[in-house]
């Protein structure tokens, strides 16, 4: 389980712009999860309770926007989600549809800061 | 009180990560050294498939392997059989090798003494698939006695990689491994993923993978 490490990075990132931004505490964390990111939502939800003690970001909300995977369909030329990452073809055509657009970001979008 | 405020960031988590990975790509690829690296799950025989491609290519190539592991060194000992330089990352409780251990690891080694370097990570298919290496090739195992649709339930990893090798393949019949349905649920999860089946223990299979290896080193 590489969560932890992954929340713990967040925070030390969060840490140091809230301190930028001269606040004391952040309050909630906002990221961008792909689901081709490797990183498990729950493990990760579990791990920042955690991680977050003694922090400035004891007692945040961490809120995960989920980026669905959309690959592009060389046939249809087109960009298509996909309906699940156990299917690489596209979902209107059926053809094999290995290029990948979007789906494996793993971004700190926003902080709330107080 | 004051009202909390939205900032936006913006910001790569594993940015670190990704930056030393590309200075690493850079430098490797500067030197002329061609990066393979190989994840798995525990005991797919990664160990074993490494130590028969890095006998059958001293020949013709300088090789090098780095060795990522939990605990132990028992896979470097194995590997040093080879007769090629090999080193161990003994990572603690880390699961995963990272770009930072890679080069940690590299230092001390003349790069352009080497034409292919081999990272083998510790047995996971889930960690790794989030850490660039500065590989310039992954390479996904499995072995026969995993089941067909190991790839369905790990498709993150399947899908970083560039190459899937399914190994132990002399042992296919006794587990009743349908070769067909796996190369399903591999092209399933990346589509026109290239493929090999082979056997470290007989060799079968060996010389198409070394094959296509030669082939992408040389490119």
């Amino acid at each position: 389980m590489h969560e932890l490490s992954i929340a713990m990075s967040m925070i030390e990132m969060a840490t140091q712009e809230a301190a930028r931004q001269g606040a004391a505490r952040v309050t909630a964390l906002h990221l961008k999860l792909g689901q081709l990111s490797g990183v498990v939502k729950e493990a990760l939800l579990f791990s920042w309770e955690v991680a977050c003690v003694d922090t400035p970001l004891a007692g945040s909300r961490l809120v995960i926007e989920d980026a669905p995977v959309v690959v592009y369909c060389s046939r249809c030329q087109r960009e298509r989600p996909l309906d699940s990452i156990q299917k690489f073809f596209c979902p209107v055509c059926h053809a094999p549809a290995p290029e990948i657009r979007q789906g494996k970001e793993l971004e700190v979008i926003a902080l709330e800061v107080q | 009180m004051s009202t909390p405020r939205l900032v936006q960031v913006r910001q790569n988590v594993l940015k670190h990560n990704d930056v030393l990975a590309r200075v690493l790509r850079e430098r490797l690829n500067k030197a002329g050294v061609f990066a393979v690296s190989l994840v798995s799950s525990p005991g797919a025989g990664k160990t074993a498939f490494l130590e028969q491609t890095l006998k059958q290519l001293r020949s013709t190539c300088r090789v090098a392997a780095l060795v990522g592991d939990l605990a132990t060194d028992n896979d470097a000992a194995r590997l040093a059989r080879a007769e090629v330089p090999v080193k161990q990352i003994t990572t603690g409780t880390v699961c995963h090798l990272e770009a930072e251990m890679v080069a940690r690891a590299l230092e001390g080694w003349n790069l352009s003494e080497l034409d292919c370097l081999f990272i083998e990570n510790v047995g996971n298919l889930v960690c790794p698939s989030s850490y660039d290496l500065g590989e310039a090739l992954r390479l996904v195992l499995m072995s026969v006695t995993e089941g067909e649709d190991k790839p369905l339930k790990y498709p993150t990893i399947f899908n970083t990689a560039d190459v899937a090798i399914i190994t132990k393949i002399d042992l296919a019949a006794a587990v009743e491994f349908d070769v067909q349905a796996a190369q399903q649920s591999i092209q399933s999860v990346h589509p026109e993923m290239p493929i090999f089946e082979l056997s470290a223990k007989t060799g079968q299979g060996m010389q198409e993978w070394l094959d296509f290896l030669h082939a992408q080193v040389q490119r």
